[in-house]
């Protein structure tokens, strides 16, 4: 069987028909849109084209709300940027613990110039409580930026109903919805969401093009400027091919949104079901009840992530890890630390994350290799002894901490 | 993906004395699971000869902490406890071919389950002497507890300083705003404050530049001379530089301690070219010493 590929979350496929269209933009349409010739006379209703099947995708009200930018991670410095530049006197934001480093990163850094960052809590299952987001919100209130479903886990949080409060408060929302456009239908028309970010490279179109969602009315003070495109609000020549390809994606997305949330997640449901039935102490983390339909996040106990992979990567199998040694870091991802999932899980942690592209016949070879990569390792392992974990496991390996 | 040598592939998906020896006499468990690496070293050890007879590993952690797990067993067995003793962490990464800067400590975690195994042994009780910090300079690998400690000792003030004395921060330089994060950090708690303009810290007595052509025993005496200020530095990270030979303008050096086998020691030794240029006034090649019998022989050909 050729390789299998559940790494979706971290990045797809380009749809063929997304590079199909895309090849004249690079071999005849190559005008700088803002030219007045024939090389560039098509590019303009190229993009038009492309920002009308983005504003299908989320449903906005107007196409003139999509801002193309280079990437999510740019879409969310601009967003939040923008709200703080435009409200010179609010000094607060309001995000979570589990947020993209995007958003995290940038807050941390925004904490040292003297910004007050709330940061909320989520519980075991990687919920927030809206009561203590309720308490939170104020006029001192910059913007509240709360992604719409979770890299790791997959958990959705109750964004549409967040930024109803927000607005009701006067506070400009913001969500992080790389992961969630393309798997969850949205209506933002109906919504009080002010901003929205999205990546094309997360539902099949190219890496380097993201979207911005920037409501009409919304103060808004550009990243970038130096220019006249997407109407002085990121000034830099558009990249007519990859916007072009990403539009493709969207009407393509919007066409597959369903399958996405049947075949798609029949697909998940039995790994995740095959795997939890097949190999004890393993066990699913986040929200069951409220998933993106793609995603699967799965703590193999007593073992580390890193490990787990390379022996699927032997097999032929993409996944990702939260370990910390998948990243180089001294801990394990910030997600599961925030549900408080133990140290001896959370290293453990295999996300597997659909896409259409996927198959029965893949699900049913990964749940073949599986039992067998776990026991292995499992084996070599301090706090397994034969065939489950050593009697109170913490207190029978306790290591001199180096 | 990690960049790992088929020999770190090689010990992963074909673990050597996977297990617990059975009637082991000796016992060393180190690690820390919150890092996600944790390791028990089991050895057998023959009580006349001192010889370790059988050793087997348990670890939980990522393919390279397995592997250098696995290469340690090979390393040891045979070996009488004293010789076991004197396996370097660098020992254990250059028998895998080489670790990347993020995976070090797994090698540093090999080596301190055998120091701990042995002091079990000799009932003894083995105690860590260092804390891991989150890795700041990927170029010389480098970690913030170290940082840290050194603006302590040294009173260091500027990112120049802190390249100075730990060698962070003097390769790609990316990480120079998480230096000068570090240095605000320790500065407030010292009660002072960050100033990226200000003097350099006071180096013990600066190396005075030479002008003019050198005599080959003045040459000799200023290398020496460089090679003593920038000791501290290099012994700091566990290691030491010696001069074996000079020859024209080339200067043979042999890396000892921890520089020996580093991957990093072929910076460290463009770092002390460098440093011995600026002195001398004059080009200079420093070559390790294993390199002198090749290029002798070129020359005298």
């Amino acid at each position: 069987m050729a390789d299998i590929y559940l790494d979706n979350n971290a990045t797809t496929k380009v749809d063929h028909e997304v590079v199909d269209v895309m090849i004249p933009y690079f071999l005849e349409q190559y005008g700088n849109p803002s030219s007045i010739h024939k090389f560039a006379d098509g590019v303009a209703r190229g993009l038009k084209q492309a920002r009308q099947q983005v504003q299908a995708l989320i449903g906005c009200e107007h196409d003139s709300e999509i801002i193309f930018t280079s990437c999510g991670t740019e879409s969310n410095s601009t967003a939040i940027l923008s709200a703080i530049k435009a409200q010179p006197n609010k000094k607060e934001i309001i995000t979570t613990t589990v947020e993209h480093p995007a958003i995290l990163s940038l807050c941390e850094h925004l904490e040292k110039e003297g910004y007050t960052i709330h940061r909320m809590p989520v519980d075991k299952a990687g919920r927030l409580n809206l009561e203590s987001y309720k308490k939170l919100l104020s006029d001192q209130v910059a913007v509240v930026s709360v992604m719409w479903a979770n890299n790791e886990t997959g958990t959705i949080f109750p964004v549409a109903e967040m930024a109803e409060l927000a607005n009701a408060a006067g506070v400009m929302f913001h969500t992080d919805a790389v992961q969630a456009v393309g798997k969850i239908p949205m209506m933002l028309q109906d919504t009080k969401i002010d901003m929205l970010s999205l990546s094309g490279h997360k539902l099949h179109a190219p890496k380097g093009i993201g979207v911005l969602y920037l409501r009409r009315g919304t103060r808004y003070r550009p990243l970038l400027r130096g220019g006249h495109q997407e109407r002085g609000r990121r000034a830099g020549t558009e990249n007519s091919a990859s916007i072009v390809g990403l539009g493709k994606a969207c009407e393509l997305a919007l066409n597959y949104i369903e399958y996405e949330n049947t075949t798609v997640k029949e697909m998940r449901d039995r790994l995740e079901k095959g795997i939890t039935e097949s190999i004890p102490h393993c066990f699913v983390t986040g929200d069951l009840y409220n998933r993106l339909p793609n995603t699967t996040d799965i703590a193999f106990e007593y073992i580390e992530g890193e490990s787990i992979l390379m022996l699927l990567n032997k097999a032929g199998i993409a996944a990702s890890s939260g370990s910390a040694c998948t990243s180089g870091s001294l801990e394990p991802s910030h997600v599961m630390r925030a549900m408080d999932i133990p140290y001896t899980a959370a290293h453990g942690t295999i996300r597997f994350s659909f896409s259409r592209y996927n198959t029965m016949a893949e699900v049913d070879a990964v749940l073949e290799v599986m039992p067998n990569i776990v026991a292995t390792l499992r084996k070599l392992s301090p706090y397994w002894d034969g065939n489950g974990p050593v009697a109170n496991p913490e207190q029978a390996f306790a290591p001199t901490y180096s | 993906m990690w960049d790992y040598s088929d020999k770190v592939k090689e010990h992963f998906f074909n673990p050597k004395n996977a297990g617990a020896v059975a009637e082991a006499n000796a016992t060393g468990e180190v690690g820390s699971i919150s890092c996600g690496d944790a390791l028990r070293l089991t050895l057998k050890v023959d009580d006349d000869t001192e010889v370790i007879l059988e050793a087997g590993f348990q670890t939980f952690g990522c393919g390279s902490a397995i592997a250098s797990s696995s290469v340690l067993t090979e390393m040891i067995i045979g070996m009488t406890i004293d010789d076991a003793l004197k396996v370097t962490n660098q020992d254990i990464a250059a028998q895998l071919e080489g670790l990347p800067p993020e995976k070090m400590h797994c090698s540093v975690m090999g080596r301190e389950a055998l120091q701990a195994a042995i002091a079990n042994y000799r009932g003894e009780v083995w105690k860590d002497d260092h804390e891991e910090g989150a890795l700041i300079c990927k170029c010389f690998a480098i970690d913030a507890v170290m940082i840290e400690e050194m603006i302590w000792a040294n009173k260091l003030r500027t990112v120049e300083d802190v390249t100075n004395f730990t060698k962070a921060g003097g390769g790609c330089a990316a990480c120079h705003e998480d230096i000068e994060g570090i240095l605000e950090k320790v500065l407030a708690e010292k009660g002072e404050k960050f100033d990226p303009e200000s003097a350099p810290a006071s180096k013990s007595e600066p190396i005075a530049a030479v002008k003019g052509p050198l005599t080959n025993l003045q040459r000799i005496k200023k290398i020496e001379e460089v090679l003593e200020s920038l000791r501290p530095a290099l012994m700091a990270d566990g290691g030491d530089v010696e001069l074996v030979e000079v020859l024209g303008n080339t200067a043979y050096v042999k890396m000892t301690g921890a520089c020996n086998g580093c991957q990093m020691a072929a910076m460290t030794i463009a770092g002390i070219q460098q440093r011995l240029m600026e002195v001398l006034g004059e080009f200079i090649k420093v070559v390790p010493a294993t390199e002198m019998a090749k290029l002798t022989n070129i020359e005298v050909a």
